[in-house]
């Protein structure tokens, strides 16, 4: 019966009742108004506050504030180092999930060690690692001025930070998928004279799609949102290198409360969109899995 | 010799997988690689493929070494043992592969994988994707995706391994006539030893990353060189220090021996027995139906035996007190294996002549 239950619990579109009877229904009952209390006092209300905020002087002044200049610009800077930042974790997170699962190398714990440290290190100290290493007192500083390069204060350092933090991203969501498939059909291409481009746009992609999706449209979230890091190596010049979060925390500390909200709106709809976007990236590759690959 | 193995070892750290193997093959033949798991013959497969590099040896193909070509310039077909279908492409698309990374004009691959699929009798199911074909389905794509490029040889890793019983064995016989019609050089992995011996016209034991023997399934079957091929083929029984056996008494102490169902006779309870002097009592003391015959277990002189037993024979229970007679055994003379017959018999061994 419990096996029946949990087969069944597993086709249907969400996995979450597996036909577990609570023997208690006071503890049942418990349980559920404590998590969703608690998603409504943590999550929801805030997020309503903001939105409501943004409002809450009226469109006009939520448009102005949203279409102010700085605020613009903000915008722009934080999509490119967002574009850019997922675009190098991209790269990155293929490389190494191919390396990690296809080849036996040395340093192969270390690298995997490596790819979660930005889950577990403080975005400051993530900041304040590019400042030590490109900044003024940094040892590289002397080379960077030379051949006239800004790092640090300046877009690549934002990019820089925003990659240190999000890198696990892609790379911990392919490394599972590719080690678990196995290298066979590989090999069986390998053997039929196909090159290495043949085999990644063939073989390999057409497996982790939808992995690759998901973990581009988590990194982006992520990326869009990063505020630590960056923070530390902006050093907020207005216009030039203050990304949104840096943005909305400036007019925050100005007392600007209601423009403060009316620009965090903006990240809270990128944020639902994206989190949409996920769910039906999400429930189109499940149902791809059911029907006929496999 | 059409495929050669010359001296050819690999380790894998301190495991040596396979040690100095040598064997030959020529043209057309259908050969098994037969042998327990981690005895190395996956390794020595992979080798000819080129999926592995040899650490010592040579490996010659139509008299060319192919050790330091690249798998791809081998002119091998390769079969996965989980058949490593492209699972994203079509069945038109898997078997077209080959021909696509070698450029072969978009006619001709239509017209090849036309004819392979024909072959292979699955003409209407070219639009199917792998997950959409019966085990015995993807077996035969990802034959005939593998004979696609016309490779000049055709290895096939544990090819059956992952089919239930029943279709397995009507793939059995389907495989080898496509490879005897096809005339294509032909390896292939087991285990099993049935497999290898109603498949192939030629057998490769090995053991312990070593080839214990090598050559026809019947030369194999009747004249085992080693203790371990006198064991692995035919389900022997091994008996330490036969001396106790009745006819055998000349043994040297000690020595051991296999003793294969069809030289084991049982007289039934009451049974006439032909020449009293050469048999011995016995206790049984398991029956299993198999089908066809019995399965029975012996108790002779403190060793369990197994035997067959034919049901058109006098019925057998367990606890029954029978007469055995045993007509010869494969005696172990350190690493060889020797046909030694009841000396009480006049015939002897002598009598385990069979042609076919």
């Amino acid at each position: 019966m419990a096996i029946f239950n949990f087969q069944k619990a597993s086709l249907s579109p969400a996995p979450f009742a597996r036909g577990y009877r609570e023997e208690n229904p006071l503890i049942r009952r418990i349980l559920i108004a404590l998590s969703l209390i608690f998603t409504l006092l943590i999550l929801v209300m805030p997020l309503l506050v903001v939105i409501s905020q943004a409002f809450g002087t009226g469109w006009d002044n939520f448009w102005k504030a949203v279409t102010n200049i700085f605020t613009l610009k903000a915008l722009y800077l934080s999509l490119i180092t967002t574009f850019s930042a997922v675009t190098a974790n991209t790269v990155f997170g293929l490389a190494a999930a191919w390396a990690l699962s296809r080849y036996n190398f040395k340093g192969q714990g270390f690298l995997i060690t490596m790819i979660d440290l930005p889950f577990a290190i403080s975005p400051i100290i993530a900041g304040l690692i590019f400042i030590l290493t490109y900044g003024r007192l940094g040892w590289m500083n002397s080379f960077l001025q030379e051949h006239q390069i800004k790092i640090v204060f300046a877009t690549p350092g934002l990019i820089m930070a925003t990659i240190f933090v999000t890198i696990p991203f892609v790379a911990r969501e392919l490394i599972p998928v590719l080690v678990a498939r196995g290298s066979d059909e590989e090999q069986a291409a390998v053997l039929m004279g196909a090159g290495f481009l043949t085999i990644f746009w063939r073989v390999t992609l057409p497996h982790i799609k939808w992995a690759l999706i998901y973990s581009v449209i988590l990194c982006a979230a992520r990326a869009m949102g990063e505020f630590g890091a960056v923070s530390v190596v902006s050093g907020h010049l207005r216009g030039k290198t203050n990304t949104l979060p840096l943005h909305i925390e400036i007019l925050y500390n100005e007392h600007h409360y209601n423009d403060a909200f009316a620009v965090s709106a903006i990240l809270v709809i990128t944020s639902v969109v994206i989190l949409t976007a996920r769910s039906v990236v999400e429930h189109i590759s499940k149902r791809e899995e059911r029907s006929n690959v496999r | 010799m059409f495929v050669e193995l010359r001296d050819v070892s690999k380790a894998f750290g301190d495991f040596e997988a396979v040690k100095k193997v040598n064997f030959g093959l020529t043209k057309g033949t259908l050969a098994a690689l037969l042998g327990p798991s981690g005895s190395g013959k996956t390794t020595i497969l992979r080798m000819i493929a080129g999926l592995e590099t040899p650490d010592s040896g040579d490996i010659l193909l139509d008299n060319q070494s192919i050790k330091s070509l690249a798998p791809s310039r081998r002119g091998i077909g390769f079969v996965f043992q989980n058949y490593a279908l492209f699972r994203y492409m079509t069945v038109f698309e898997n078997i077209a592969f080959g021909l696509k990374t070698q450029k072969v004009p978009k006619a001709n691959i239509k017209e090849r994988v036309g004819e392979l699929l024909e072959l292979i009798g699955l003409a209407d199911l070219g639009r199917r994707y792998p997950a959409q074909l019966s085990g015995g389905q993807k077996q035969r794509v990802a034959f005939a995706r593998a004979l696609a490029p016309r490779p000049r040889i055709l290895l096939l890793d544990e090819p059956f391994a992952a089919i239930d019983a029943k279709v397995r064995r009507e793939l059995r016989s389907w495989l080898r006539n496509m490879i005897s019609h096809l005339k294509i050089t032909s390896i292939f992995v087991t285990h099993d030893q049935s497999e290898a011996i109603e498949v192939a016209d030629r057998v490769i034991i090995t053991n312990h990353g070593q080839v214990e023997q090598t050559g026809a399934p019947i030369e194999l079957y009747r004249s085992p060189a080693t203790p371990f091929v006198a064991h692995f083929i035919g389900e022997s029984t091994v008996v330490n220090n036969y001396g106790s056996l009745k006819g055998f008494e000349t043994a040297p102490e000690g020595a051991s021996c296999a003793i294969r169902p069809e030289f084991v006779k049982i007289y039934a309870p009451g049974e006439t027995v032909q020449f009293e002097n050469t048999v011995q009592e016995a206790l049984v003391d398991s029956l299993a139906f198999r089908g066809d015959v019995l399965e029975v277990t012996i108790i002779l002189n403190g060793f369990a035996l197994t035997t067959t037993y034919s049901l058109e024979r006098p019925a057998l229970s367990v606890g029954d007190r029978v007469k055995v007679l045993i007509y010869r055994i494969y005696a172990f003379d350190q690493d060889r294996a020797v046909l030694v017959g009841n000396r009480l018999l006049t015939n002897g061994g002598s009598g385990y002549n069979f042609q076919i």
